[in-house]
């Protein structure tokens, strides 16, 4: 699959400029973050993350990133379902409409929402300046991840097994926890943890129907922001080195994940 | 072929999943279990396209609608604007700008990766998929420590009138940053799959490395390439949360499309209200064509 490993000097050199060019746009930006948070030493670092304002907002992000990945995971694999195993009037319309939260640039989805869920809504739901605001906001941004990890896999997916579970008197549950289940489950935990990761640090599609209130509705990034147009760069530095760990954590427990599934397939 | 239904017993989007699954038809029993099946199928496709469309559709349909509320006269006033068309033609810029850059990067880091061990490439794979993961925000504070006025680099940099942050360079860095991966990870697995046979076929018979690439590898990654192109374009045009942080956002100078709808917005006031959903309009018009690209190149890169 692969030359045996050593580099000539040309694929030795672009090696050397690539790394050169992630250092400067990657890894250097990145360090700057956490040698800036460490500055202050542990107990400064401590205090910037601890802060009423800032755990707060922690604590939001968070719980509201994982609400939204949990209803997507169980929606977005039923998604899935439907587009592989249906077929209906109007499937490959939803196809395309389950690509918008990836393309649409974040403000102009957080600009929709707030025209839909805001004070001139359509419904007559005021959701701005409301936790709910965020909860949607990261619901929207998040629903493809799920979708697309499993479907590939649901579509590859040999139906003879589900088949001859079902022959031989298994029930529907069982023939979907037992079968269908172990199969796709590595695809939703990966689609899962991504969709997380977005969600976490999740910006312009919160900030308009949020309306960044402190203590209610201001989410991580939004302190961040905030801090860093304040000056305060160690405690923007802080809270930034928080969302960084978290979105290095799930990369590690995703690339467990796919490594596991390659070894077994 | 018996299909298989997964019922999920999904009340308002939630619980957990109760599987029926059809049995060959025979009789009263199968025709009940027919029926059933036919149900429950119709429920399942019933929740999957309500949530989709309340989530997606409905929200698209919207900003048409204010955009056009007041006829075609202000929307033509507004992107015919000055600010407008100063924001549209940075944000054209930054974007070609990254995608060149992030194209040429990731054409040779993949060939790389996909071709070569050495040591430190699974940290190097790790590096690069990270901007996926960070905030945006993360990434524009970063940029700020490392080019701003006061930061690592940027101190240097300036002494030598050289100004990145709050500058057009720090908004291409930007950018370029939140796309990175786009355009790797789209390439790897079809050169991974594409093996190196022919490569060292050629190779063998005396090609020179650039004939290689140009009669070998770009045929072999052409369509994925242009997938991760125009990945990578949706997302450079539309990045908000880095670009915000290291823009100024001045119109007329610094203010990207995304950011001109977010200081409209900011405004308040029925002129700036249309503007704001004038180019929220142009800006999805735009991703909706990226959309249909995407859709279109999908099967051809499978095939």
């Amino acid at each position: 699959m692969a030359f045996s490993g050593r580099l000539g000097a040309g694929p030795a050199l672009g090696l050397g400029l690539g790394v050169l060019w992630l250092s400067l746009v990657v890894g250097l930006p990145i360090a700057a973050v956490v040698v800036t948070a460490a500055g202050g030493g542990a107990a400064g670092f401590a205090d910037a993350v601890t802060s009423r304002e800032a755990l707060g907002t922690i604590e939001l992000s968070v719980g509201a990133a994982l609400a939204a990945t949990v209803v997507n995971m169980v929606v977005g694999t039923l998604v899935a379902w439907v587009l592989v195993r249906d077929s209906f009037w109007g499937k490959r319309l939803l196809e395309v409409v389950i690509d918008v939260p990836f393309a649409l640039p974040t403000i102009v989805a957080g600009l929709v929402l707030i025209s839909l869920y805001g004070p001139q809504g359509p419904f007559g739901v005021n959701l701005v300046g409301t936790r709910q605001g965020v909860f949607l906001a990261l619901l929207f941004v998040t629903l493809p991840f799920v979708v697309r990890s499993v479907q590939p896999v649901l579509m590859d997916m040999e139906r003879d097994v589900e088949e001859a579970a079902a022959s031989l008197g298994a029930s529907g549950v069982t023939t979907f926890r037992r079968i269908v289940l172990p199969v796709i489950a590595p695809a939703v935990l990966s689609g899962a943890a991504l969709a997380f990761a977005r969600a976490l640090g999740e910006y312009g599609s919160v900030i308009l129907i949020s309306g960044n209130l402190v203590g209610r509705t201001e989410v991580s990034s939004a302190y961040v922001l905030k801090q860093i147009e304040a000056g305060d760069q160690a405690g923007a530095a802080a809270v930034a080195t928080v969302l960084l760990a978290v979105a290095i954590v799930v990369l590690v427990l995703l690339d467990v994940v796919q490594r596991q599934v390659a070894r077994r397939g | 072929m018996a299909d298989t239904v997964v019922v999920t017993s999904a009340v308002s989007g939630r619980g957990g999943a109760a599987a029926g699954v059809r049995r060959p038809a025979g009789g009263a029993r199968g025709r009940a279990h027919r029926g059933r099946r036919t149900a429950a199928r119709r429920v399942l496709r019933l929740i999957a396209v309500g949530y989709v469309v309340a989530l997606v559709a409905l929200p698209v349909v919207t900003i048409a609608w204010h955009t056009f509320a007041h006829g075609l006269g202000p929307v033509l006033d507004v992107l015919g604007g000055e600010d407008f068309l100063a924001a549209a033609r940075l944000g054209a810029f930054v974007a070609v700008a990254s995608v060149v850059i992030n194209t040429v990067f990731g054409v040779g880091i993949s060939i790389l990766l996909a071709r070569y061990r050495f040591p430190g490439r699974r940290l190097l794979n790790a590096v690069i998929d990270l901007p996926v993961s960070v905030s945006p925000v993360v990434i524009g504070v970063a940029l700020v420590l490392v080019y701003g006025r006061t930061g690592w680099l940027g101190r240097g940099l300036e002494a030598h009138g050289v100004q990145i942050v709050f500058a057009t360079p720090g908004i291409v860095l930007a950018t370029v940053i939140v796309a990175l991966p786009l355009v790797v990870r789209e390439v790897v697995p079809v050169l991974e799959e594409a093996g190196i046979e022919q490569d060292q076929a050629a190779q063998s018979l005396g090609a020179s490395a650039g004939q290689r690439f140009v009669r070998i590898t770009l045929p072999t990654i052409r369509w994925a390439l242009a997938y991760g192109v125009v990945l990578s374009l949706a997302r450079s045009l539309g990045e908000f949360g880095a670009v915000r942080v290291v823009s100024g956002s001045v119109a007329g100078q610094s203010q990207t499309p995304t950011l001109f709808v977010n200081d409209s917005y900011a405004e308040f006031g029925p002129a700036a209200e249309q503007a704001g959903f004038t180019a929220a309009f142009a800006l999805m018009l735009t991703s909706v064509v990226f959309i249909v690209l995407i859709a279109w190149l999908r099967p051809k890169e499978r095939a």
